[in-house]
């Protein structure tokens, strides 16, 4: 006989037989049994955020971080509010392809349809921005609800899942009955690729004098990291990196280039903009990749290696689409891959790396070492203090999130943690806060701007009662910068709603117990960073930097991958009139 | 060029199912042109058949994405293969004495039956082909129509092979 147990408590069996030992979550009116039999589960740790989207970003980030042992994120909420605040959180999880199940407390199944207190149509609204979801009206669908959830999360393409748990049907008892298999007829996610295509893409490789692999997350995602070099290596191919595929190949290899697209170098872009082939891996041709979509790698052939099938050809054409996972397709098709030597192709890369040295920034003011402190300087700082220490980078979206894709130099995948698809503000700190409890034996550094540290910081809290070893670094322009510097290019400079008059960071630091310093020279740094690192917990470290700060080079929409706008010769301006009247 | 294709669907029967479709193509801005949703012989399994109207680039991609709902069973892009496309219709004309003899025998060059009369009106039963439907319409004159309705295509792929779509267990894709 099955033991009889309440639906709460089934979910929990189910959860730990699905290898759930972290849940992020806040708990109100629709989940209470399941937080009550929360209690009787002392194996599973829950991690009470400041804010419901804190907890679906910490989920999300854990989840990516521990992708390599097939963990997938857990964040709950009760219904109404709880599961609109989730919201933000799960669309950035379905953006970025991050398993992760969520679950929400939904009124009782009798009063669904009444406007009941903090009653809304959770899987309506999470409808387009998950995977897939579930309505559980029964306590006995619990297991099988949950079994299929995980299943679905983390294979094939894996995303969110959301499951929207009636009131009754925790409260509920029935047998507890695990299912043995998963059984979703209409789930079949390609595995192996076709043999002709596979023969094609062979034939067309053999054909290509200045191939260019396009790594993506779809790399990390299926663990193909070492399939990857094993192709770039025995072709002598060379690999640009998307910004979530970053990590994919370290970048201290000789045939990785780095970051493409809107903001990738410019010897990465003109590599993919005079290739002849590009095979995409686990990259879906984002417009923040492309640039104008006409004029994109007008003479390569393409190969799209990818698990959805739903993007093949969905922005650009391509040739020969490799249906399937990553990581097994790579392995069928390494075989037949010839080995090959490109002199000519990769001395001509050489040439434009060389070129862009020399516009560096950072290369320039260190060289001189005048002019103020800036951004990008302060992450090559970082990555040359904890060079070789294996430590996790999450950011949120701005100027600061483009520079330390651009000056962190991840030498492993699943250490950076970024807002991709999304680009949601505010990812940071919550990210941060997941990274550090998948990851309690690494440092785990935020890097946030001073505009979307304010939309989470209350995760602040978080992080000190939970003991997390994060590093909090705001770079502070007193603007929201990526928004004003496509004001000054694109709208000459009239700056409209960007201006941010700031709280002392420090101080509120402070408020939480967090050991705090704010850094404006570029002398300060290096102590900066190691008062940080001495002090086991939580740490913020604000620095000064010129408001007026651009991202560069930097490729517009409109044109074409090639068409940069380099780094410009002149020091950023330093100075605001009302830059005073900011927190000292 | 858009041109109407058209999908035969299997989905599980279970509630929300059509939700989900009906969610992916609006949000995919995909323009349905009729949608039809039934049984099957499997208790199980329902049957859509869609047509929508779109070029033959991106018809592969409606394919994927309604493939990758995970209660999305079987898709079949029926557009180009032979197929028996049926749809029903009935039309309501305005039919006083005098014309209606002449209605009778249009109905019965199409095949189509009189279901209802009243001293006002006539309901014509009439299936077959949208063209078909169209015509019939059109033959009625515009004027003397009062009421319209049409259920949306229905295709079944001709023969056996091609049109024992695969359910699970049975093969995969
Ligand atoms: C939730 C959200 N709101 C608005 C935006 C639009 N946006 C993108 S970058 C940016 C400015 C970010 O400012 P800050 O956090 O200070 O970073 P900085 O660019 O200055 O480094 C804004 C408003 C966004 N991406 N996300
Ligand atoms: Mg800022």
């Amino acid at each position: 006989m099955p033991p009889q147990m309440t639906g709460a408590q089934m979910l929990w069996e189910s959860l730990i037989r699905e290898g759930v030992d972290v849940v992020f979550g806040y708990p109100g009116g629709s989940i209470m049994p399941v937080y009550d039999a929360l209690l009787d589960y002392p194996q599973v740790r829950h991690v009470l955020t400041r804010h419901e989207q804190g907890a679906a970003h910490a989920a999300d980030a854990y989840a990516r971080t521990l992708r390599d042992q097939g963990k997938v994120g857990v964040a709950m909420a009760t219904s109404g509010p709880g599961a609109t605040n989730l919201t933000t959180g799960i669309a950035n999880a379905f953006m970025d392809s991050s398993p992760v199940v969520f679950i929400t407390g939904q009124v009782s199944a009798e009063y669904l349809g009444t406007d009941a207190f903090q009653e809304i149509d959770v899987t309506g609204i999470s409808l387009p921005i998950t995977k897939h979801n579930f309505l559980v009206t029964r306590a006995e669908d619990i297991p099988r609800v949950v079994r299929e959830a995980f299943h679905i999360a983390r294979t094939g393409r894996p995303g969110p899942v959301l499951i929207d748990l009636c009131k009754n049907a925790q409260n509920d008892t029935a047998p507890f009955v695990w299912p043995t298999e998963v059984r979703l007829p209409g789930y079949r996610p390609p595995q192996r690729a076709d043999e002709d295509a596979l023969a094609e893409a062979t034939r067309l490789l053999a054909e290509a004098q200045r191939p260019v692999i396009l790594a993506g997350q779809g790399v990390l995602m299926s663990g193909a990291m070492p399939e990857l070099r094993a192709l770039a290596e025995k072709a002598d191919i060379p690999v640009a990196m998307t910004l979530l595929g970053l990590g994919a190949l370290p970048l201290e290899h000789h045939l990785a280039l780095g970051m493409m697209g809107m903001h990738g170098e410019y010897f990465v872009n003109m590599a993919i903009q005079h290739a002849d082939l590009l095979i995409a891996l686990g990259m879906r041709f984002d417009d923040r990749v492309t640039g104008k979509l006409e004029a994109y790698a007008p003479q390569a052939r393409k190969i799209h290696v990818e698990v959805d099938p739903a993007e093949i050809g969905k922005n650009v054409p391509v040739d020969v689409a490799l249906l399937g996972d990553l990581k097994t397709v790579l392995r069928q098709w390494l075989p037949r891959v010839a080995e090959a030597r490109r002199p000519a192709w990769r001395e001509q890369i050489a040439a434009w790396r060389a070129d862009t040295q020399e516009h560096d920034v950072v290369h320039k003011t260190r060289r001189n070492g005048k002019g103020p402190l800036r951004g990008p300087e302060v992450i090559q700082r970082l990555w040359e203090t904890t060079a070789g220490q294996d430590v996790i980078i999450a950011t949120g979206v701005g100027q600061h999130q483009m520079w330390a894709a651009q000056y962190y130099r991840f030498p492993q995948p699943y250490r950076l943690v970024t807002s991709g698809g999304l680009g949601t503000m505010g990812f940071g700190l919550p990210a941060g806060v997941g990274a550090a409890v998948a990851h309690p034996d690494k440092e785990v550094w935020v890097i946030e701007g001073d505009g979307g540290f304010q939309m989470t910081q209350a995760e602040m809290a978080t992080a000190v009662q939970e003991g997390l070893n994060i590093k909090i670094v705001v770079l502070n322009n007193n603007y929201l910068g990526m928004v004003r510097q496509w004001q000054e290019l694109f709208y000459d400079r009239r700056y409209s709603a960007v201006l941010l008059h700031n709280p002392d960071f420090v101080k509120l630091a402070d408020a939480h117990g967090i050991p705090a310093r704010r850094v404006t020279e570029r002398r300060e740094v290096d102590a900066a960073f190691a008062f940080a690192r001495q002090h086991q917990g939580p740490v913020l470290l604000e620095f000064r930097v010129p408001p007026e700060d651009n991202v560069f080079p930097m490729v517009t929409t409109s044109d074409p991958l090639h068409e940069m706008i380099r780094r410009p010769e002149e020091e950023p301006h330093v100075e605001r009139s009302d830059w005073a009247g900011a927190a000292p | 060029m858009a041109m109407p294709h058209t999908f035969v669907v299997l989905v599980e029967n279970k509630p929300g199912v059509l939700n989900r479709v009906a969610s992916l193509f609006r949000r995919r801005n995909y323009n349905i042109h009729s949608l039809n949703v039934g049984t099957t012989q499997d208790p199980r399994v329902s049957r859509m058949t869609l047509v929508v109207n779109t070029t033959p680039e991106k018809a592969p991609l409606i394919e994927a994405n309604l493939y990758k709902l995970v209660n999305v069973i079987d898709v079949q892009d029926v557009t180009d293969r032979p197929a028996v496309r049926r749809e029903l219709a009935l039309i309501k004309v305005r039919a006083r004495q005098g014309m209606r003899t002449e209605i009778i025998n249009l109905a019965s060059v199409f095949r189509a039956n009189i279901v209802d009369a009243t001293p006002e009106t006539m309901t014509i039963e009439v299936t077959g082909t949208p063209e078909k439907i169209d015509s019939l319409i059109e033959m009625l004159g515009a004027a003397d129509v009062v009421e319209v309705v049409r259920t949306g295509v229905l295709a079944m792929t001709r023969g056996t092979i091609e049109g024992a779509r695969h359910l699970p267990g049975a093969g995969g894709r």
